[in-house]
């Protein structure tokens, strides 16, 4: 029995070679999050919301603290950029890469005109202000074990800042790549859009090696009045990794938020989205698709909290699972008193594609206000005979039919996707994915 | 059109088939040959969609006696998929939709399983877009179908319409067409008959299921038969339709209970 003592010092390990930084209060925030880590203990399938996801053996891992990143030219990863991103910023085992990077030049500190895309060293130095606010403040690490590893972490990271009143017209490309066996990451984000501004950004973590690794993820995302965040996440891990994450949104008023978040990859993944409509008619879109198979698990919890009068969330998640695989939902909503005439619909719909497929969905209505709309619903099910029908009597085959209705239910999601060249490369991938071979 | 040199197509000999345990049809005898028109008509609930869909190998309906010969082979050898290879072809009295599925994507697939079945050349997606666009011009339909999701969101007649596109793309060897008027307007059942007449050849045959006569003014049939509870009772020629849409079906089960207990 590994005790989470030993699998909390294991994770540790690296971080005394963190050099201090020169800003008190981000010192003061990663030794905040260093005690916290100290007392938090691993969650079991004891704890209520990690009821239906057992990461033993996760716990169980003996990991080695990442070595000096590996020395990746473009022409390795060049095949995980995407066309329509001017700028990028590129993450090795959470290791910031400048030579595979292209972030906004200097000259972003000064122009109060231009978007900051730039790593976190860089950025605190020259964003101080802007980032102080929010940094560590929206995903909290007093109870969350994780968010309190990856703070411990605090180093490397990508911050984007859509300064007031800019529509950025080019999606920005924040990549992780895994390349290390046994490895355990810490990759950070912080996406803040300025009041009046729009930004669409993708979050990407891929992997060159089907291995076993550790990704730790935490992105806090905060947006200002009127502001705007496409945010597209996709989890393309290694079949044999662990990937836990920790998003938290803060929506001002009349804001507008926009995810989209696909998982295919981890043998365990865990993707915990927190959204705070903390002000007037701030309005969320929160989809979500998990696609797995063998014996992986993916478990997604979101919580939209609607904390003040006239919100309007929309949320649609499906799973689609085959082999062993299990999809694990908890779709919360939280209606705080106040907050009226709040308008949230949510589905989560899944499909199971085995015998041995399982789903476990659960919706969780918390309203405290009474002038509300909130609908909800969850279906869990098989192919449709009838489709299926359909498609064999104009002369699909049996599998062929199969393939294109389990394609088409995962379609709905990623065609929500805005970045016409992730799209496409994501169908393609669902097409495979789903893909069985005729017998 | 009756003619000389016609082969055997179909040959429906008792046909008996059980839903939930229920059995609907109770002895179906019928025989089709090319370039004939047969329309079926009888009261609601009588079977002719259940008929209709177990010739098109629906798993809800189980076969419990009597033979289909299509083209010389047993008919229930057959999967679903292989009959619509094979030439058999029904447009649903209810055509499902699919959300997600593009159109253009469904229509493609299934044309080339047929054509690969023939051996002849599948299309590649611009080369079949070219071609469904000819085919929805003799349907008069818009093109602007292709790319919403399969039937979603269709009104009645748009769905008919896209059957019947289905069966020019296919191009099959029987085709029941399963109340195709229903739900189409005046001019549309003008378009989608002289689409269906264009589509009739002395090589195939179609079985139109219709409650109306207007239809036929259209398609005219060489065969109509009657069926009633799961039977065909009576068959005549275009005429009897004309005698029904007056007279209604009484009469056709009265006399044939007066020669069931002569
Ligand atoms: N899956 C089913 N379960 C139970 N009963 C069924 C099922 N399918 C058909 N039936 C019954 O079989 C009978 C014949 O139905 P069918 O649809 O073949 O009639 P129909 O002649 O096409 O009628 P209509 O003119 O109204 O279209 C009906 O009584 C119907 O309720
Ligand atoms: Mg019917």
């Amino acid at each position: 029995m590994v005790t989470s003592n030993s699998y909390l010092e294991s994770l540790l390990q690296g971080r005394p070679q963190l050099p201090p930084s020169p800003l008190a209060w981000f010192n003061h925030l990663r030794a905040n999050a260093v005690d916290r880590a100290g007392t938090l203990k691993v969650p079991t399938t004891r704890d209520e919301e990690w009821r239906f996801t057992d990461i033993s053996p996760l716990a169980a891992l003996s990991l080695k603290p990442v070595r000096a990143a590996s020395s990746l030219e473009a022409a390795d990863v060049e095949r995980f950029y995407l066309p329509e991103a001017k700028n990028r910023l590129v993450f090795v085992d959470g290791v910031y890469m400048p030579h595979l990077s292209s972030p906004t030049g200097p000259d972003s500190a000064q122009d109060p005109e231009v978007v900051v895309v730039t790593d976190l060293s860089t950025a605190v130095l020259a964003h101080a202000k802007a980032i102080e606010p929010h940094l560590g403040r929206h995903a909290g690490f007093q109870d969350n074990l994780f968010a309190a590893l990856n703070t411990a972490f605090l180093h490397d990271g990508a911050v984007i800042i859509a300064p007031r009143n800019v529509a950025v017209e080019n999606p920005m490309h924040v990549l992780f790549i895994a390349t290390q066996s046994g490895a355990a990451s810490h990759p950070r984000c912080l996406f803040i859009a300025q009041d009046g501004s729009t930004v669409t950004i993708l979050e990407d973590y891929v992997t060159l090696r089907e291995d076993v690794y550790v990704t730790n993820a935490v992105t806090e995302v905060v947006l200002g009045n009127n502001a705007q965040i496409n945010h597209i996440r996709v989890q393309r891990d290694s079949a044999q990794a662990f990937h836990i994450a920790n998003c938290a949104v803060s929506l001002a008023r009349s804001s507008r938020y926009r995810s989209v978040s696909v998982a295919l990859g981890a043998r365990i993944s865990r993707y915990d989205l927190n959204t705070r409509l903390e002000d007037e008619g701030a309005e969320c879109a929160i989809d979500g698709l998990a696609l797995i198979t063998g014996r992986q698990l993916a478990d997604t919890h979101t919580c939209i909290d609607h904390a003040k009068p006239n919100g309007i969330s929309r949320q649609s998640h499906k799973c689609i699972v085959d082999g062993a695989a299990q999809a694990v939902f908890n779709g919360k909503v939280l209606v705080r008193p106040g907050a009226q005439r709040t308008d949230s619909a949510q589905s989560s719909r899944n499909l199971l594609l085995s015998a041995k497929a399982r789903v476990d969905t659960k919706p969780q209505l918390e309203i405290f206000a009474d002038d509300v709309k909130c609908a909800h619903g969850a279906t869990v099910g098989q192919l449709d005979n009838e489709e299926l029908f359909y498609l064999k009597s104009r002369g699909l085959s049996e599998v062929a039919a199969r393939n294109l209705l389990t394609y088409a239910f995962g379609a709905e999601i990623i065609e929500r996707i805005s970045i016409a060249s992730l799209r496409h490369r994501l169908e393609q991938t669902a097409l495979e994915q789903t893909k069985k071979t005729e017998l | 059109m009756i003619h000389q040199d016609s082969r055997t197509l179909l040959e429906v000999r008792g046909l008996r088939a059980v839903v939930n345990g229920i059995e609907i049809l109770k002895g179906i005898d019928l025989t089709v040959r090319s370039g004939e028109v047969h329309a079926i008509m009888g009261t609601n609930g009588s079977g002719k969609s259940t008929f209709a869909k177990v010739l098109a190998g629906h798993s809800a309906y189980e076969v419990t006696g009597g033979s289909v010969i299509f083209e010389g082979h047993n008919l229930f050898d057959l999967k679903p998929e292989e009959r619509a290879r094979a030439g058999v072809f029904l447009a649903f009295q209810y055509p499902i939709e699919i959300p997600g599925v593009a159109n253009s994507h469904f229509l493609r697939l299934a044309y080339n399983t047929v054509q690969e079945q023939r051996g002849q050349d599948e299309l590649d997606p611009l080369e079949f877009d070219d071609f469904v666009r000819e085919k929805m011009k003799l349907l008069e339909m818009n093109p602007d179908f292709l790319d919403r999701g399969v039937n979603e969101g269709f009104s009645g007649g748009e769905k008919k319409r896209n059957e019947i596109l289905q069966m020019a793309l296919l191009e099959p060897r029987v085709a029941i067409l399963d109340e195709t008027d229903s739900g189409l307007d005046i001019d549309a059942l003008r378009i989608v008959t002289n689409g269906v007449n264009q589509l009739s050849t002395k090589d195939n045959a179609i079985i139109l299921v219709t409650h109306y006569q207007r239809m036929l003014n259209y398609i005219v049939p060489d065969f109509v038969h009657v069926m009633h509870a799961g039977r065909i009772i009576k068959t005549g020629g275009k005429e009897l339709a004309l005698e029904l849409e007056t007279r209604g079906y009484d009469w056709v089960s009265a006399e044939q209970r007066a020669v069931a207990g002569a």
